[in-house]
């Protein structure tokens, strides 16, 4: 089968390896995947920052971009949100409405279509190793795809996943938000960390790499060695050499 | 760029909230324990769900037919006894209360819990006429004592603990004892209290439910103190925003349900109290006169548009607050309002125009905890971002919020132009995201990027980008 693969900006500009292990493991599912080109951003900074027009352009980019009817993957529950809830809303009563919502209803995030649509089956090949999940807000709640993550996470049989104490709240990333709200962008990241170091994880989880991005800086200013991964990347590495 | 107003205040109170450690260490461990104890009650999550898509049908529907019901409120009401006043602002809203005031030479006012009067600033007003106004719910009870006003909707109190109130009740109750046990405080509060309650002139009391059909004033609480105050006092005042009012009587359970379980996780409050009329003939008590006040303050406004009309739906409940990640770490003051934390983010601006308080839609990271446990799910990202929206529009403004356009600056506006451009435009996004590989790494430490690096490392830019990546693993560009 064909799909498309979305790769956010986030993750072209500083974690390309996690889009590249994405990539790897629908091609070991058999998926012929197609990266267009001309793929940009989702929209989501102007669309969450009060600039719609701005959005709705970059939005239309991307419709043209992804126009056959293949599905759509993404690396991440925040890109897939908006892309999948966000642009029937955002073209509500625009001439396109139907596009859009057809281009939506074509959205997967990795994980949940390496489960739902390749039924992967994952044979773990690493060390045994403690790690820690952190769920991303819009892949928790407005995808609702961690139950697919963790299954995933849940085949590698060597991984031992301790649990954050308080996984269901936000990290404080938030997009724009981290540098608009600076002061409480910070205090968040920092209940994190400390959130995480408790769990003595040798390494930190995620299905995005808006919040790895924000978590991985912020382990690093304190100086922790506690490496932060995508979880597409972690099962390559776990899997590897597997077809 | 040069900040509003809204935005300089807030960053002040921002600053000294997050600075001060025992507030952050008091609200941690308070609502750690109020959505624990909700998660318990609510803890079967279909039934949950079933139950707010109840509670969140029951106020479209009275929102769907706001005018028609206050007006059957107003005449059942009246039918029972009941003065209905019409207050169009918070300075008429107070008036009405004064002429009350006067007519009865009442000059001790004793109050039960209303978010409403704080909206008012009815204790400060009556202070003005030489009039004494008691709160006798005990968190507003502390919170007076020490000058403050409510840093939660729900629990006013919640930003201190028992050692502070301790310290408090000492220094400022005549002769009271300096104790840290939670029973002797409350004696002490009760022990004022009681003469306050029997010698009160008029009691003021908010209200959670009124019932059109039936002209009945639902009262939700747990200390008795709201009972006291609408019975014991010759003369009652129920002040209400004018979207507190459901259709029906059987409308009230399950929102009474839903209020109780969702502000404090029980399953009934101690306390129910619905009044119906004043003392009729041959009563032995209740008062002998209630009144009614109907205070709009805004709402018509946002009763107007169907989007932002969801606002209105709110029961109070607090919910939003207790689970909110940036109220939970701010508390209530820092917000700056008498409403906090995400309904009052997205309250506030709406009722007092955004140039006031439109800093307050920036509050949230979008993260959805306040509408994955709102009890009526009101659409709280999508309120938020259409305020973000009318922050920044001037002429093209869709929704008409009172102070649209008044963030909108020529530098921000430009920037977000070219960010559409750089992402609509291949060419232009390869040749920047190869500078961004190359020199990613020595950007200066300015704007965002220096916001960004106060306690982060600077974003890692891989020397390839995906694009490069795909490209050179021959990946098919569908061309």
């Amino acid at each position: 089968m064909k799909a498309y693969y979305f790769g956010t900006c986030v993750i072209d500009a500083c974690f390309p390896q996690a889009g590249l292990a994405g990539i790897e493991l629908l091609q070991r599912g058999d998926v012929q995947v197609i990266f267009p080109q001309e793929q940009s951003c989702c929209g989501q900074p102007a669309y969450n920052s009060g600039f719609p027009d701005e959005a709705r352009k970059v939005a239309r980019h991307q419709i043209k971009t992804f126009a056959k009817d293949y599905p759509i993957v993404v690396p991440s529950g925040s890109c897939a949100g908006v892309l999948k809830h966000q642009y029937p809303r955002l073209f509500a009563g625009q001439p396109e409405e139907e596009e859009v919502r057809r281009f939506s209803s074509r959205i997967y995030e990795l994980s949940e279509f390496l489960i739902k649509v390749l039924n992967v089956r994952l044979e773990d090949r690493g060390e045994p190793i403690k790690v820690t999940w952190h769920s991303s807000c819009n892949a928790l709640r407005e995808m609702a795809i961690i139950p697919y993550a963790k299954a995933l996470l849940r085949q590698l049989e060597r991984v031992e996943l301790v649990e954050l104490q308080n996984e269901r709240e936000c990290c404080g990333f938030g997009g724009t938000f981290s540098v608009k709200q600076p002061a409480i962008s910070a205090a968040m990241v920092s209940d994190k960390v400390d959130d995480i170091v408790q769990t003595g994880a040798a390494r930190v989880l995620s299905t995005d790499c808006g919040c790895l991005l924000n978590i991985s800086g912020a382990l690093g200013y304190r100086d922790l060695k506690i490496p932060t991964q995508h979880l597409a990347e972690f099962i390559l590495e776990r899997t590897h050499g597997q077809n | 760029m040069a900040k509003t107003e809204d935005v300089a205040i807030f960053e002040r109170n921002v600053a000294k909230a997050l600075g001060d450690g025992q507030l952050r260490r008091n609200l941690r461990s308070a609502m750690a324990t109020m959505s624990q104890r909700r998660r318990t009650l609510f803890a079967d999550t279909e039934a949950f769900e079933q139950l707010r898509t109840l509670g969140q049908s029951i106020r479209r529907r009275a929102l769907s037919q706001l005018p028609e019901l206050l007006e059957q409120l107003e005449q059942r009401c009246t039918a029972n006894g009941i003065q209905v006043h019409w207050a169009e602002t918070a300075a008429e809203a107070n008036a009405i209360v004064l002429d009350i005031l006067r007519r009865h030479g009442a000059t001790r006012v004793i109050k039960g819990k209303s978010m409403v009067s704080e909206e008012m600033h009815l204790n400060h007003f009556l202070e003005e006429q030489g009039i004494e106004a008691l709160e006798t719910d005990l968190g507003e009870y502390i919170i007076q004592l020490d000058g403050e006003t409510p840093s939660h909707i729900i629990v006013p109190a919640i930003h201190k603990n028992k050692d502070q109130i301790a310290h408090l009740f000492h220094e400022r109750i005549p002769d009271a004892p300096y104790t840290e046990v939670v029973e002797e405080l409350n004696a002490i509060a009760r022990g004022e209290l009681r003469e306050k309650f029997r010698t009160g002139d008029v009691g003021v009391s908010g209200v959670n439910f009124a019932v059109a059909e039936t002209g009945t004033l639902c009262l939700v609480e747990n200390e008795g103190n709201g009972r006291m105050c609408t019975t014991a006092p010759p003369v009652h005042i129920a002040l209400m925003g004018l979207e507190k009012v459901v259709e029906k009587l059987q409308d009230v359970p399950p929102l009474l349900r839903l209020l109780t379980g969702s502000a404090t996780g029980q399953p009934i409050t101690t306390y129910f109290n619905m009044i119906t009329s004043p003392r009729r003939s041959g009563e032995l008590d209740g008062p002998h006169e209630v009144h009614l006040v109907i205070l709009d303050n805004g709402r018509s406004g946002i009763y107007a548009d169907p989007e932002r009309r969801t606002t209105l739906q709110c029961i109070r409940c607090g919910a939003c607050l207790n689970h909110c990640p940036i109220y939970t770490r701010l508390g209530g003051h820092a917000y700056g309002h008498v409403y906090p934390g995400p309904i009052g983010s997205i309250l506030t601006p709406q009722l007092k125009g955004l140039d006031e308080a439109g800093v307050m839609a920036t509050a949230s990271t979008f993260c959805g905890a306040c509408e994955e446990v709102c009890p009526v799910k009101i659409p709280f990202t999508e309120i938020l971002r259409m305020l973000r929206n009318e922050a920044y529009a001037r002429d093209e403004s869709e929704h008409e919020v009172q102070g649209h356009g008044y963030r909108y600056t020529t530098v921000e506006a430009l920037s977000w132009k070219s960010w559409a451009l750089y992402n609509t435009s291949p060419a232009l996004a390869r040749i920047g995201a190869q500078m961004l590989s190359k020199f990613g790494q020595h950007l200066p430490m300015i704007g965002p990027l220096k916001e960004w690096t106060r306690v982060r490392t600077p974003p890692p830019f891989a020397p390839k980008t995906l694009h490069e990546l795909a490209q050179q693993r021959g990946l098919d560009d569908d061309r």
